[in-house]
Formats: C-alpha cells, sequence, structure tokens
C-alpha cells in the first residue's frame, strides 16, 4: 500500500540513544494544590508498545499530557529523541501524533477534513494520497465525506487516530483507547497498534484494562498516585511476580490434610474436593513431584489436574494495594 | 515559522463560516438595512442633516463600525472558544504551533469575515443612501484596524470565557452599549454639557469619529488620534495575548 511507505519514520540520528523519549525528575502540581506528579523518571525505547498502567486519578493524563504539551510541568524535563519539550517543542511535537481519551471532534466538520487539518496544523504540507491511505486503513473512506455528528462512537474513536497519525509522527501516544469501544474495535485497534510498530512507531498507551497491556506492551510501567512504581519487561514482569498455581481434584474428597502431605504452599478446598498447590515456576524445583509422590502415598488419588499463572491485572492489584497509602 | 499551520487554522475557520453563511453574512446585512429603513429613511426624513450631511449618509459609517466591531467579536470569541468547549483544542496545543501562528490563524480569519460584512453592508447601504469617500485608504485602514483589533480582543474573551453566557457577556454588556454611545446615530456636539466630555472616554467614539471622516471629512476628534487609539487598542489587545500564551492562561493547566 502506497501510504504506508510515507509513514516509516526516517531512520534515528546517529549517536541517538536507544530511549526516543525521557523524562526526568518531572513534577506536576496542579492550581488546586493537587499533586498529580511526583518526580517522575521513565524512559521509553525507540520502536516499543509501552504501556502505562494505573487506576482513574493515577496521574496517566498528566504525564501524557505534559509530555504531549497539554500540561505545564511544575518540575523536571521532557526529552524526546534528545529534543527538549519545552524549549524545542515544534522538533518535539512534530514527532508526536496523540488520541485523547475523550472523544473530541468537530461534529460539523467532515471526516476528510478534519484529517487534512491535522496535517497541516502540525506543519506537513498537503498530500490527498496519503490521508486517503490512513482513512481507508482505519475504513474511514467510505464516510469521508460525510459530517462527523453522523459517525459511530468506535468511528470517532478511529478518526481521532486517523488525525494522530495524518502528520506521520515517529511516536504516538493513546490514551485509554479502549475506554468505551467494544470487544470487535478493540481488536481491530491492537491489530492497528501492531502494524504500526512494525513500521517503527514508537507507541505508549495509558490503560486500566490490564488485558489489553497483556495483550499489546512490550513493557508495561505501573504509575500510582503519581508515581512510577515499577517498569519492567511485561514477560520478565509476569515470570519474576508470576504465581503459577497447581490445582488437584481429587477422587474422595477429603476432610483434612494428612500430616504427611500439608505445607504452607497447599490448601485445601472447603468441599474437600480440590487441593491448591502454589509454586515457582522458575525455580529448579517446583515441589510438583514430592508432592505427587506424597500424595500417593498417603492413598490420595488425583481424578485431574490444571496449572494456571497470575495474571497482569492480579500482579498490578497486589503491587498497588501492597503500597503503604 | 509553520505556515502550513496557519494555512490550515485559517482556512478551517473561514470554512466553518460558509457553513454558517446564513447566520454569518445574511443576517447582520439583514439588521443593518433594518437600520436604514427605520433610522434612515423613516426617522431620517424629519432630521433634517448632521452636520452638513444628509442623516441617512451621516449614519453609514457608524453603522458600519458597530455591525464589524460586533461580528469581530462575535466570530474571534467563538472561533476560539468552540475548541475549548468541544475539547478539540487538545489537537492546537499538542501541535508544533507557536502564539503567533495560532493568533494570525483565528484572528485573521475572523477580521477576513468582518471585513468582507463590513465590505457587504457598505454596498447594501448603496440601495438606501447616497454617500461619498473623500478618503477611501483611510477608510480602507479604519476598517481593516478596527476588524483586527476588536477580533483580537473578541479571541481574549473567547479563552477567557468558561460559558456561552460569558462569551456573550461582553459583546451584549458593554460593546454594544460604547457602540450605540459612540456617536453611531449622532454626532456629539449634539450632547448636552456634560456628556460630550464624558463620549470623549468612549474607545468607540474615535473608530466612528475617524472612520465617518474618512467618508465626508468632519470628524467629533481629529482623525490621526482616532487612527492612534484604533492602534493603542490593538496593541493592549497583542500584549494581553501574548501574555495568555505565555502563561497558558486558561489552556493550559
Amino acid at each position: 500500500m502506497r501510504p504506508a511507505a510515507h509513514a516509516h519514520p526516517a531512520p534515528p540520528p546517529a549517536g541517538a540513544d536507544d530511549f526516543v523519549i525521557r523524562v526526568e525528575g518531572l513534577e506536576k502540581t496542579y492550581a488546586s494544590g493537587f499533586k498529580a506528579l511526583e518526580t517522575v523518571d521513565l524512559a521509553i525505547r525507540r520502536g516499543e508498545i509501552f504501556a502505562l498502567l494505573g487506576e482513574n486519578g493515577a496521574g496517566k493524563s498528566t504525564l501524557i499530557g505534559a509530555i504531549c504539551g497539554l500540561v505545564r510541568p511544575s518540575g523536571g524535563r521532557i526529552l524526546v529523541d534528545g529534543h527538549d519539550a519545552v524549549a524545542d517543542y515544534r522538533a518535539v511535537r512534530a514527532k508526536i501524533g496523540l488520541v485523547p481519551q475523550e472523544l473530541h471532534v468537530d461534529s460539523f466538520e467532515r471526516v476528510m477534513d478534519t484529517v487534512a487539518f491535522s496535517r497541516g496544523l502540525f506543519g506537513k504540507p498537503r498530500d490527498p494520497a496519503f490521508i486517503e491511505g490512513i482513512l481507508r486503513e482505519l475504513s474511514l473512506w467510505e464516510k469521508r465525506n460525510d459530517k462527523i455528528i453522523a459517525l459511530s462512537g468506535g468511528m470517532k474513536r478511529r478518526l481521532l487516530i486517523a488525525k494522530a497519525l495524518a502528520h506521520e509522527p515517529t511516536i504516538l501516544f493513546l490514551d485509554e483507547p479502549s475506554a468505551g469501544v467494544d470487544v470487535e474495535l478493540r481488536r481491530e485497534m491492537w491489530q492497528m497498534v501492531h502494524r504500526l510498530r512494525a513500521r517503527g512507531v514508537t507507541i505508549i498507551l495509558t490503560t486500566h484494562y490490564i488485558e489489553e497491556a497483556e495483550e499489546m506492551a512490550d513493557r508495561v510501567g505501573v504509575i500510582n498516585k503519581g508515581e512510577i512504581l515499577l517498569v519492567e519487561e511485561k514477560t520478565t514482569l509476569m515470570r519474576k511476580l508470576g504465581r503459577r498455581e497447581l490445582t488437584l481434584h481429587l477422587r474422595e474428597p477429603l476432610a483434612a490434610l494428612p500430616d504427611g502431605v500439608a505445607g504452607p504452599a497447599l490448601t485445601l478446598a472447603e468441599d474437600g474436593r480440590s487441593l491448591t498447590y502454589v509454586f515457582d515456576s522458575q525455580s529448579e524445583d517446583t515441589g510438583i513431584a514430592g508432592l505427587l509422590r506424597s500424595l500417593a502415598e498417603a492413598g490420595i488419588e488425583v481424578r485431574d489436574l490444571a496449572t494456571s499463572e497470575s495474571s497482569l491485572e492480579e500482579i498490578f492489584v497486589s503491587l498497588v494495594r501492597g503500597r503503604p497509602q | 515559522m509553520n505556515l502550513n499551520a496557519i494555512r490550515a487554522i485559517y482556512l478551517f475557520e473561514m470554512n466553518r463560516f460558509r457553513r454558517t453563511i446564513m447566520q454569518s453574512v445574511a443576517a447582520p446585512v439583514l439588521s443593518t438595512s433594518l437600520y436604514f429603513i427605520v433610522f434612515g429613511s423613516a426617522i431620517g426624513s424629519r432630521i433634517d442633516t448632521v452636520e452638513g450631511i444628509a442623516y441617512g449618509a451621516f449614519i453609514v459609517p457608524g453603522l458600519i463600525m458597530l455591525t464589524v466591531i460586533t461580528e469581530s467579536l462575535t466570530n474571534a470569541s467563538f472561533g476560539i472558544y468552540l475548541p475549548k468547549f468541544q475539547g478539540t483544542i487538545y489537537e492546537l496545543l499538542s501541535a508544533p504551533v507557536s502564539a503567533v501562528e495560532t493568533v494570525i490563524g483565528y484572528v485573521g480569519a475572523a477580521a477576513t469575515k468582518s471585513f468582507l460584512i463590513g465590505c457587504l453592508i457598505l454596498a447594501t447601504a448603496r440601495i438606501f443612501v447616497d454617500y461619498t469617500i473623500l478618503h477611501p485608504l483611510f477608510t480602507a485602514a479604519f476598517l481593516i484596524l478596527t476588524c483586527t483589533a476588536f477580533s483580537l480582543f473578541g479571541f481574549i474573551i473567547g479563552i477567557w470565557a468558561d460559558s456561552f453566557q460569558r462569551l456573550q457577556l461582553i459583546p451584549l454588556m458593554v460593546v454594544t452599549p460604547l457602540a450605540f454611545l459612540g456617536g453611531t446615530f449622532y454626532s456629539i456636539t449634539m450632547l448636552p454639557e456634560p456628556w460630550d466630555t464624558v463620549a470623549l472616554f468612549n474607545p468607540v467614539l474615535y473608530l466612528v469619529s475617524g472612520f465617518r471622516w474618512s467618508f465626508y471629512g468632519v470628524a467629533d476628534v481629529a482623525p490621526l488620534i482616532s487612527l492612534a487609539m484604533t492602534g493603542v487598542f490593538m496593541l493592549i489587545c497583542l500584549g494581553v495575548v501574548a501574555w495568555i500564551f505565555r502563561t497558558g492562561w486558561r489552556l493550559k493547566s
């Protein structure tokens, strides 16, 4: 597809480091006195999909707003490709596309005009063929002459993505892209994000849907009360904090665990029909073999077994809740 | 200079005017025509002349000023208030666009529109009354300056306003009275003491007076003072706009 060729970002300049965005000591206190960000340090790698996880009010949108120019930082600095986001805002903002959380649209504008407007606003010359490519990719081409007010919520969301991509940004911010979006569109959007990443676009998304981060992200950052709690490779995070559980369904219900079998990692279900064993899947000895042996010795017959690993959501909840308030 | 951005904003605003052509053009032309019929023809026929000018012709410059001021304020304030209200301002704030470019785009479009309406009313007035223009260059200069200055003022109002009510507040409560009392329908020499002196504190008087001078060569105040006052008003507005963008007042949190 021709327009896709446009979207290839220029290769990073020689000597550019791996981090496309560096946030250093960023602070934000609103006029009301509310401290939305406490000294945030964050580095985003070139070409990655980074998911910023946090509950409502954790500071996700403030952080994005500060990088994109919507929020005036109270302290610290932001570097994008080595350019300071305040002093050199033109260079920084030309690289960034922002898809806001709310469906902010000009109801009476036509779809095509509003996307062309975005391109011009970001300093790019007209390119109807490129706009056509974006609209086709987001299944909006058929609607190009419609007024925005006539679009469904899902189409408006796609339109906002089209507007954000109109100036061929190399960094795309998606603020809560799945808010109020149905499952099908969410899948479509995820595919779109993967396609963009394949073209070299760095993507930062905020979400409180763990599923979304789990599905898409290379790395995950968790923000709570204006502080970054951790930044980790998603897989590492899940491995490091992930517990695996082995559930054993018993042939005969047990009243209590026999002495030879009982241990802190093992719990008996209330109905006595199943046992749950928690283990670390990374360790040399998971203890599973020993457990099964001791069960056999105690004459306990296992009918079926299943394992599961803790989801990012459980990890997230334990991180956020586990912190002293 | 991000010329593409200026063009995008300017065309976006002009496009908005085109969409609302009825309110934008027909309404001011209609209401001014009514003024001509009522004040110019019906009542004006009972009034002899004002400073040697037929009353119908005397009110032409004032009426154009009245309309141009109101239109500039309304267009410019609405133009920047609407994105704030809709939330679409996020895009402008996140774009590589400077304050100067933003102002040229928004204020330029609003001023263009009110300038066109001013010209249209001038043409419409021809249907009702006979007038002359002695100093056409001054006419154009006054018109352009006024459109620009009041579009800037409107831009400030649009940024200041946090509701549609407030958006209407200054145009209705301050500017319309000032325009009516600024000698649109009369010469301040017709006012008794102390009102003729009080009138000198009305900035709109200088616009109307100067503009009328460019038509007929008669004025309440010296035309160069008028021009200077308009210029000063524009500079004040520019200063406020510069401050707004430097501090992010009412734009950024």
